[in-house]
């Protein structure tokens, strides 16, 4: 039994099922990737796992507790934390001002968590008097991460953190990524480019018209030659 | 002529900027975190006023007073907890209703319309839409007199109390405000909200009270207006209703949602407004040879017109640049 997991999850947004009974779950310091083709469900099943979505069947539990109707807020404050594709960072505000916004539940003394912040993203520190919207878009996806990981979270979840971004900062990300998972946080993240997506995967999942199609170790994903074939473009 | 333009333009200009800073502020805020444009806000200030002068009136009657200052100040705390109280209510009973559906910013644009009307036929019932004038205290903070014997001027420069008074708070209420947005983790959160909405709930800021306490920060600026329009002229509700468009031009000159606009707006529509119908009859006098003299006020436009022109500068501005001096959103 995975830290979380949504299983056989069924739901849409009002009419045909886009999720047809998926499974996807993820251990601590572990990485989960969900890969699959355009309209596969991928960020619809990342929306239901943190509550944006109600299901029609199935659940969603949260080390052993179930969190199936509770609210996505409440799901914040369970130490679980989202970074959604678009309109992530707070345009308005300076990055450190997006990062005390984070960690807007905590009520103790954050700064440790900043400076750690700070030290993943080091770029960050040095813009954190600028307004977010005025950064590029492989810094405002570090602020992202950073606002995200703020709350000091158990479960974090990246909806396509590469949208965008040049191969260069998305291999740097994903080295990010890998030391956030050795901190010993779950790493959700849905991904387009699937292929460098996979090879920093623990655990990855193939979705198809939302079901899962195959599952296995981001490894032995990128080797089995179906995959190759149909996802990975050979 | 430096008098003339002191005392009939720039002062009255000022202070009467200052005044609907207070108001488009509130606008601003509500627009900035709600969503909608609030119709109700210039009766909102009315019904807070009517709290102060109501209590004023009680004060006067018991001789309880701050001479020289006016008795209204004593009073505001009451008319701000009536205008606090009077919106929450509303919000918990209209507006978070449409809220919790999600509306369409146009659904609350009309609920506030009605909002507008319920607060207007209550102001007037309870105290009549006459005139009202609670203004005691000292006059002037620099009378004619005194400033023609300090320099030897045949013209004198006043100030009068109230506009010294509403220039004074204005910046007081400004300064507590930008520190309250800027420094404090409610105010923050509150700009976060007004950013990126959906960022907001997902870092766990509560929509239930920014919004109150948006709600209280607008009822605040509007009695405090309100209170300085009238020691400043008088109060009469339908006066207050008038109010709501010069605001509401501030407000969207200086780009709606963003607070340091609506100063910069409100001071842009006043002296305008000021400066467009003031009688320069008197300046000409001046300038022009001796014993001559105009025969109309040489205004450019007639008092009865001044809303034409916080109409005009709205409709120039949505036309020409309608995210406003400082970029805000688009209505």
């Amino acid at each position: 039994m995975s830290f979380l997991i949504g299983k056989d999850m069924r739901g849409g947004y009002g009419g045909a099922d886009i999720l047809n009974g998926c499974t996807i779950g993820v251990d601590k310091g572990q990485i989960a990737v969900v890969v699959g083709p355009n309209g596969a469900g991928k960020s619809t099943a990342m929306k239901a796992l943190f509550g944006m979505l109600s299901l029609r069947a199935g659940s969603v539990t949260l080390d052993g507790r179930d969190i199936t109707s509770m609210s996505p807020q409440d799901r914040v404050a369970c130490d679980m934390a989202f970074v959604p594709q678009t309109n992530n960072v707070f345009a308005g505000m300076t990055v450190e001002e997006n990062l005390e916004m984070g960690a807007y539940l905590r009520r103790d003394d954050f700064s440790d968590t900043m400076a750690e912040v700070f030290d993943l993203f080091p770029i960050l520190k040095e813009k954190r008097r600028q307004f977010a919207g005025e950064l590029s878009g492989g810094q405002r996806q570090q602020v992202a991460v950073g606002r995200a990981l703020m709350t000091q979270p158990s479960v974090l979840m990246l909806d396509e953190p590469t949208a965008g971004v040049s191969p260069i900062v998305m291999d740097e990300l994903f080295d990010r990524v890998i030391a956030i998972k050795k901190t010993g946080i779950a790493v959700l993240i849905v991904e387009q480019n699937a292929r460098q997506a996979l090879e920093i995967a623990d655990i990855g999942y193939v979705l198809v018209s939302g079901e899962n199609r195959f599952t296995d170790t981001g490894e032995a994903l990128m080797a089995d030659p179906e995959v190759r074939k149909s996802f990975l473009g050979g | 002529m430096f008098a003339l333009m002191s005392n009939f333009v720039f002062v009255p200009a000022l202070t009467y900027g200052s005044q609907l800073a207070l108001g488009a502020l509130g606008i601003t805020l509500v627009f900035g975190v709600l969503r909608f444009a609030n119709f109700a806000h210039g009766d909102l200030m009315a019904f807070g006023t009517m709290g102060v002068v109501l209590i004023t009136y009680w004060l006067q009657a018991h001789g309880i007073g701050i001479d020289p200052l006016p008795t209204a100040l004593l009073a505001l705390p009451f008319g701000i907890a009536l205008a606090v109280g009077a919106s929450l209510l509303i919000d918990r009973t209209v507006y978070r209703f449409y809220r919790k559906r999600r509306a369409a910013p146009v659904i609350l644009v009309v609920a506030s319309v009605g909002v507008m009307y319920v607060l207007n036929g209550l102001t007037r019932f309870v105290i009549g839409a006459e005139d009202q004038r609670f203004f005691d205290g000292a006059r002037f903070l620099i009378s004619a007199g005194d400033f023609k014997d300090l320099t030897g001027l045949d013209e004198g420069v006043t100030i009068k109390l109230t506009q010294a008074l509403t220039v004074v708070v204005a910046v007081l209420m400004v300064a507590a405000l930008f520190w309250f947005l800027q420094k404090t983790r409610t105010g923050k959160a509150m700009r976060a909200y007004s950013d990126n909405e959906d960022l907001a709930l997902l870092s766990g800021i509560s929509p239930d009270r920014v919004v109150a306490v948006t709600w209280i920060i607008a009822a605040v600026l509007a009695t405090v207006a309100g209170t300085l329009y009238g020691l400043d002229k008088s109060f009469k509700p339908f006066v207050y209703f008038q109010l709501i468009l010069p605001m509401f031009a501030a407000a969207i000159v200086g780009g709606i949602g963003q607070p340091i606009g609506a100063i910069i707006g409100a001071y842009v529509v006043a002296f305008s407004e000021v400066m467009l119908t003031y009688a320069y009859k008197r300046a000409l006098m001046y300038i022009g040879p001796e014993g001559w003299g105009p025969e109309g006020l040489m205004q450019i436009l007639s008092t009865e017109y001044k809303f034409a022109i916080s109409f005009l500068i709205l409709v120039f501005v949505l036309l020409v640049r309608p995210t406003g001096i400082f970029r805000g959103k688009v209505i």
